[in-house]
């Protein structure tokens, strides 16, 4: 089923050695973490992390797609705050029909992308920012600007609230099956190669008989279906769909997937090292937040961002060193 | 002689494999001097050794009577060593007179840049060149040609005492050419120095002094031009003796095969009209067929091939497959009536350059790789081993990116998809543009060994021997329009050439 050979580190990460920096930034920040803090490594700590930046990863991973197109998505928060709005409403008849409800919409939107940019021929760049606009007054119109109770009594929130068999919330379980099913379609599939090939060359892609409106369509689809997972976990997770949320949550994702050392033009990407991405943005908050709870020194939330975004820097700076360091390795002239 | 450049014993290894070993240049002050060899020779590296890219392993390099201390592309600039690139490195949307002065403009109270000035120096350089243009305009509202020549006049205005142009007659026609040889002498007379690196040997013998001649990361010969003839300059960059060359032909295809039985009808185009650029065309293609497509830029070779691949809309006429069913109307469905496109713009319509050998050569068979939308890898793997040999592709293995090959070998990966996907029509746009003389024969001895298994072969090319060898039958085209058509044997470039001529007679 899977691919014949076994996975081997070494070769993944001379194959990819742009994600070789988050690997090595992820790796250093949990040690950091694990030899400096007593209760980092521990089960409530992982949980409720990975539980809190599960909407980031899935929507991290959705962006990956398009931005591997050459295209990018610049709705998807405002898609996951008007989806937490529908996931509230359709709350009561159960998470079985919220989820697949705010999902629908979510696709919506990502279907009004698509159409704009291929039917259209409108850059992705302005058709996702008019669709951003939209979606964000759209959810204020059908909440009225007021944050959304979801209906308690149902099992709605199990799904950010509760942990499956006791041991990982579901909303980590349910994201992590999305990024294995991502992964699987990016790595061994022919539209996974597709949309790799329309960021590497759109012309040639037609010219060699791809199906490239159909994966374009796909990757915006995709991520429009990504922000409403998004939406489904943060009305679950918060208990109330929040129509004002999502804002600079289509920045955190576009660094995420560069983290990763997805290329902004296309045509080279990785699903897993835009989790480690998004993993890593989160970690930078967590590790402060212990830092504050020590007491020595205190952060306030303008200085956390002011130092994700020097950490961020860091990282790419790092990135770029491993990349220049093999431009000099051609074998030809 | 006096040497203004002095390269020898330069060593270089890239990952540990050898790229160059003991490489040697030698250029004197005021010679336009020739530097040839394959793809992969190791021309560029040199270059870029020089110019301060890379940095060499081993060797010793001096530069106006001193060694060298260059180490990046604006310290070469500085010791007046000017590069002019295939790709050109300049700012099409920005006024003339900024690309050539960007970086170095004149200045007034130190900080103002002094536009009057400015413009006023861009003009007079340009003028030496016997151009006139308004300097104010943006650069990309003029010819490739004119935009070459900025770039030289750049070079010039900084001092520039080695001025190295990689390929720069490959997109101009023959009256910019002419122009552009112009300002190559006019450098030589004021002193300048020219590195000339081309695949076009002709244009050597018409203003090159001596030439330098590379083979597998070694220079093999150093020679004043006169006297030598094309033959002994492929020989050397082959490594083989002329007079085998001679008896074997230019081309790998060989003298003409019209005496092979042609086979059923693959492929029938009737008035097929696109637009302006292509009208009334028609063509019958039988298996074990190679039709030429002969005329100048734009006469509508490529439209031709644009229509049958399913590119282009046809506004009239029909093309009917294999005798019966109607034209594809879409590349994917071309490629799924067994059509392969391999397209003139290897770069832009071509490869897919971050992707891997082994991704590039399958993209078009993937429908038939694919199982329940998951690609058979281990076929594919099978699939690109096979072609790897079968073609003699040199890469360090199947997963290098195809960015990193030569362009032969890209070249060779592009046939190698089409082939792969097992086509009954072959559509080759100038299929060995851009690559050495090596690669050239081998390629075209790929398509040969092809067409005699039966594949229909629709060739475009500008190289007029190769179209002379290969073709059974050329279709002559200007402005769109069939003007003639030739059959083998019987075709010598004469004839083509007269042909052409006729045709440029008709469109006065």
């Amino acid at each position: 089923m899977l691919d014949t050979d076994a996975f081997d580190l070494r070769k993944y990460l001379s194959r990819n050695p742009q994600s070789v920096a988050v690997w090595v930034a992820l790796a250093a920040l949990i040690l950091f973490g694990l030899l400096r803090y007593d209760n980092f490594g521990g089960a409530y700590n992982i949980t409720s992390f990975l539980n809190y930046n599960s909407m980031f990863i899935v929507i991290s991973v959705g962006m990956c797609f398009v931005i591997m197109t050459g295209g990018i998505d610049l709705s998807v928060g405002s898609v996951a705050a008007f989806t937490s709005v529908i996931a509230a409403y359709l709350s009561p008849y159960g998470i079985q029909i919220a989820l697949p409800g705010a999902v629908l919409a979510g696709i919506g939107f990502g279907a009004i992308n698509a159409f704009s940019i291929i039917a259209m021929r409108i850059p992705p760049f302005i058709a996702t920012l008019a669709t951003m606009l939209g979606a964000k007054g759209g959810a204020l119109v059908i909440s009225d600007a007021q944050t959304i109770s979801v209906d308690w009594g149902s099992n709605f929130t199990k799904m950010g609230m509760e942990k499956a068999l006791n041991i990982l919330p579901w909303s980590i379980v349910v994201v992590a099956v999305v990024v294995v099913a991502l992964w699987f379609v990016l790595e061994k599939t022919t539209l996974g190669r597709t949309v790799l090939a329309i960021g590497g060359g759109a012309d040639a892609s037609v010219l060699m008989g791809l199906k490239v409106n159909r994966a374009t369509a796909f990757v915006y689809l995709l991520s429009g279906g990504c922000a409403g997972l998004a939406g489904v976990i943060l009305a679950s997770g918060f208990g109330a769909g929040q129509p004002l949320e999502g804002i600079g949550w289509e920045l955190s994702a576009i660094a995420s997937v560069v983290v990763g050392g997805t290329l902004l033009t296309g045509g080279l990407g990785s699903v897993t090292a835009t989790v480690a991405g998004a993993l890593l943005l989160g970690l930078v908050f967590n590790i402060l937040n212990f830092e504050n709870g020590r007491g020595t020194i205190s952060f306030s939330a303008y200085w956390q961002m002011v130092i994700r975004g020097g950490f961020l820097f860091a990282v790419i700076l790092f990135q770029a060193r491993v990349m220049s360091g093999r431009t000099d390795r051609k074998v030809q002239t | 002689m006096a040497t203004l450049l002095n390269m020898s014993g330069i060593d270089k290894a890239f990952a540990g494999v050898s790229a160059l070993s003991g490489a040697s240049l030698d250029i004197a002050p005021g010679e336009v001097h020739a530097l040839i060899g394959q793809n992969g020779a190791g021309k560029s590296t040199l270059i870029k050794i020089l110019t301060g890219v890379y940095r060499r392993d081993g060797g010793t390099v001096q530069f106006n009577g001193a060694d060298s201390v260059i180490s990046s592309p604006r310290g070469a600039q500085e010791a007046g060593i000017a590069t002019i690139y295939q790709e050109l490195n300049l700012v099409p949307l920005r006024s003339v007179t900024e690309n050539v002065m960007m970086g170095y403009e004149p200045k007034r109270f130190g900080v103002l840049i002094n536009w009057k000035e400015a413009h006023r120096r861009t003009r007079e350089i340009l003028t030496q060149f016997g151009i006139d243009i308004d300097v104010r305009a943006p650069l990309g509202s003029f010819s490739t040609a004119i935009q070459q020549l900025v770039a030289i006049a750049r070079a010039v205005s900084l001092d520039a005492r080695l001025v190295i142009m990689d390929e720069p007659t490959s997109s101009l026609d023959a009256s910019e050419v002419s122009v552009l040889f112009g300002v190559v002498k006019s450098l030589r007379d004021a002193g300048v120095s020219v590195l000339y690196v081309s695949h076009f040997l002709d244009e050597l013998f018409e203003i090159c002094d001596r030439v330098t001649t590379m083979r597998d990361g070694r220079t093999v010969d150093c020679r004043d031009i006169a006297g030598t003839t094309k033959l002994d300059l492929i020989a050397g960059m082959l490594g083989r003796d002329p007079d085998d060359i001679e008896q074997a032909g230019m081309t790998e295809f060989g003298a003409s095969s019209a005496d092979v039985d042609k086979g059923a009808v693959l492929l029938k185009a009737e008035g097929v009209s696109t637009g302006p650029r292509l009208t009334g065309f028609d063509m019958v293609l039988h298996r074990g067929e190679i039709i030429g497509l002969g005329g100048l830029l734009g006469a509508g070779r490529t439209e031709a091939a644009r229509a049958i691949f399913g590119v282009d809309r046809l506004v009239q006429g029909q093309i009917d497959v294999n005798g019966f069913g109607a034209a594809p109307d879409t590349p994917a469905a071309a490629i799924s009536a067994g059509f392969g496109y391999l397209t003139e713009d290897r770069k832009a319509e071509g490869i897919i350059p971050d992707m891997s050998v082994r991704e590039n050569l399958t993209l078009a068979l993937l429908p038939k790789l694919t199982k329940n939308g998951q690609i058979d890898r281990a076929r594919e793997r099978e699939v690109v081993a096979h072609y790897i040999k079968a073609l003699g592709i040199k890469t360090a293995n199947m997963e290098q990116p195809i960015r990193e090959l030569s362009g032969g070998n890209q070249q060779k990966v592009l046939l190698a998809r089409w082939l792969a996907i097992d086509p009954d029509v072959l559509i080759l746009d100038e299929p060995t543009r851009g690559v050495d003389v090596g690669a050239k024969r081998e390629i075209q001895a790929i398509i040969r060994d092809s067409v005699a298994k039966g594949v229909g072969v629709l060739l475009i090319s500008s190289e007029f021997e190769e179209i002379v060898e290969g073709a059974d039958k050329i279709i002559v085209l200007n402005e769109g329009r069939i003007i003639t058509e030739l059959t083998n044997p019987g075709i010598t470039e004469d004839t083509l050439v007269r042909a052409l001529a006729q045709t440029e007679g008709q469109a006065a």
